[in-house]
């Protein structure tokens, strides 16, 4: 038994806990002094994408130019965005600063992230380009209700998508606080402001550049910093290491596993969040649909991977770095002996001693570029949710002119922006890590089993879905809501109903074994016709004949 | 696409070959890097130490790292290995079924 509880913890603890801790800058921050190379080089960021919106506007005239680029993006480019949407600036400067902070347990978060993105490759991909066309829900409910399960799914990607944009306007508000010396207030307004240009405008056409260009430049940076770092000790490897044991707290420790253990149970629960969780974020997912053909989706996944496992190969050699060049230079500490602006801040620190304040302000602009492309990614998807699976297919029942459909699409953007901006300035001294874990949750268990049993299970019926979904989705809310950090940390109260922090793993399995449970037993007709359909389904999500292509609604 | 399509593809054989065939590669890697992430998690939870140990005498590089990168290297590879695997053979056979619906 202690030798399984022992691989339970060291399994599950690994996963990737930085991308909920990490999303969220957490706690209060002191605002800097103006830094003006950084605020420069983000209006010329602006300008650019400004003019790539404008760009994208006037080659935006279908309801598939909007919600898809018009499917005319290739592998390569829709690789580059989504490894853009994966490496957050939490992930750049989450993970550097953990190396940072603890050396080889970085790497080990780093494998965890990457490891889902193969998986995504071998078992979903394909078969998610072949069967959607805009949203997720159009897959979901392919053979089912539409009704129920593109209401159901609808409402999940709108949990995901709010949840997630609260922890980035807050955790935005603070980066730049630190980093540009601008009011919470002010950088929350331009964040919100800016996403709505961006995705009204220029719709999925200008998002995917926008996260492209991001990604370019995010590569370019990291890339620079690792090498200023290899120069620094004349591109040796070993004096890298061997410097940064000399003058790292924890020694030689740091070239090997560390001891970072918590209870088994949220440990195995937060790494079913991940795994599950990523393969169900409607933003990801929505990405799919940007290429052309399965062929193309495939390359998509095959380029991310590689970008995003370059990206943290060069997140370990600079936390390294940043433990050379940083540590015993006063100029990064604070009086109490501890790096300005936290170890999240590693990486910053860095780029101004390998590059100076110039370079400090490229890095500064894109961290913020990142924040941007991030939320204008999960406004559309938020955005699309309401207009193409809420409006045109529930409200309307498909009975709706492409025109129609993008102006509602427009309009939710709109009042997703401002939601997001009232809701990051009120949430501002709130402890936010939650949402993203919360938002990891729900996609697990009310998104991601309904997904992926209706590709893959022929037995799946639109009663066990919902059912399972709705269950699925309250489980994962209550339990949230009656575990420590809301019930003792937020409310108040002196002990947690529910013991655990992450609650994907009971309300994952609440969702499949309902699912199972309620499709099983679900001896209707309308069961029957659904089950009959997956054959034709099967064969679609296999040859792809019947998808649809590149602007075949024109 | 008509029924009368779908009722072709099924009853080619190829098909069925492309199916079995396909999910063999997909399921057949995704147990690959999953026993792959296994090992490398079982070596963190019961060999630390093993881990820990220089890759030569003296060095101060240890066996995890070329261990971690090469994780990460591996699971990049297998979907390189995936994507040529499905450009080559999946992709002709499916054109195969495609342009045998219209005979």
């Amino acid at each position: 038994m202690r030798l399984l509880q022992k691989l339970f913890i060291t399994l599950f603890f690994l996963l990737p806990q930085l991308g909920f801790a990490a999303d969220a800058i957490d706690g209060a921050v002191e605002k800097q002094a103006l830094n003006l190379p950084a605020v420069i080089m983000f209006l010329l960021f602006v300008a650019a994408t400004l003019m790539i919106t404008y760009w994208a506007a006037k080659r935006t005239r279908s309801t598939s130019d909007y919600y898809a680029a018009g499917g005319g993006i290739t592998g390569l480019q829709n690789g580059l965005a989504i490894a853009g949407d994966y490496m957050s600036a939490a992930s750049f400067l989450g993970i550097s600063g953990l190396v940072y902070l603890s050396g080889y347990d970085g790497l080990i978060y780093s494998i965890g992230f990457l490891i889902g993105w193969p998986l995504i490759l071998f078992l979903i991909a394909e078969r998610l380009r072949n069967l959607g066309r805009y949203t997720f829900a159009d897959v979901a409910s392919y053979r089912l209700q539409q009704l129920p399960i593109r209401t159901l799914s609808a409402f999940g990607a709108l949990a995901v998508v709010a949840l997630y944009l609260i922890a980035q306007m807050v955790g935005a508000g603070k980066l730049i606080q630190l980093l540009f010396g601008l009011p919470y207030e002010f950088a929350v307004v331009v964040v919100g402001v800016l996403m709505v240009l961006y995705v009204t405008f220029g719709g999925m056409i200008a998002t995917t550049w926008v996260q492209i260009i991001k990604a370019v430049l995010l590569l370019s940076g990291a890339t620079f910093i690792a090498i200023m770092v290899l120069k620094h000790v004349g591109f040796d490897i070993n004096v890298l290491f061997e410097q940064a044991i000399a003058v790292h707290d924890k020694g030689s420790q740091i070239m090997a596993p560390g001891g970072l253990v918590t209870d088994p149970i949220s440990a195995i629960s937060l790494g079913v969040a991940l795994i599950f969780g990523t393969a169900g974020l409607p933003h990801i997912l929505m990405r799919f649909f940007t290429v052309a053909d399965a062929k193309q989706a495939r390359r998509s996944v095959f380029f991310a991977t590689g970008f995003i496992g370059y990206f943290y190969i060069l997140t370990f050699i600079i936390g390294f770095g940043a433990i050379v060049l940083l540590t015993n230079n006063p100029d990064f500490f604070n009086s109490e002996g501890l790096l300005i602006g936290g170890d999240n801040m590693a990486a910053i620190h860095l780029s101004q001693a390998v590059g100076g304040d110039m370079f400090l302000g490229f890095i500064s602009a894109v961290a913020f570029a990142t924040i941007l492309a991030v939320v204008s990614g999960l406004t559309l998807a938020g955005a699309s949710a309401i207009s193409h699976d809420l409006y045109a297919s529930v409200i309307k029942k498909g009975q709706v002119t492409g025109k129609d459909e993008i102006r509602v699409s427009r309009i939710a953007t709109l009042v997703l922006g401002l939601v997001a901006i009232v809701l990051g300035i009120l949430f501002e001294q709130q402890n936010v890590a939650f949402m993203v874990g919360l938002a990891f949750a729900i996609a697990a268990s009310a998104n991601f089993p309904i997904l992926f049993l209706s590709m893959y299970w022929q037995k799946l019926t639109t009663r066990g879905a919902l059912i399972g979904g709705f269950a699925g989705l309250t489980t994962a809310i209550v339990l949230v809501i009656l575990g420590p950090i809301v019930w003792v940390d937020i409310l108040g109260n002196a002990e947690a109903i529910f013991p655990y922090k992450y609650p994907a793993l009971f309300s994952v399995i609440t969702a499949f074994v309902l699912i199972w449970l309620f499709s099983v037993t679900d001896r209707s007709e309308q069961g029957k016709q659904e089950r009959a359909l997956f054959e034709h389904q099967f064969i679609r999500s296999q040859t792809g004949i019947g998808a649809h292509g590149a602007n075949n609604d024109h | 696409m008509s029924a009368d399509s779908y009722n072709k593809v099924k009853r080619n054989p190829n098909f069925h070959m492309l199916v079995a065939r396909r999910s063999r590669w997909a399921w057949g890697l995704a147990t690959i890097i999953l026993l792959m992430y296994f090992a490398f998690i079982l070596l963190i939870a019961f060999a630390p130490q093993w881990l820990a140990q220089p890759v030569v005498a003296g060095s101060v590089i240890t066996i995890g790292i070329p261990i971690g990168v090469l994780v990460i290297l591996v699971a990049f590879v297998l979907t390189g290995v995936y994507v040529h695997k499905a450009n080559t053979d999946f992709d002709q056979m499916t054109q195969q079924i495609i342009s045998e619906i219209e005979q």
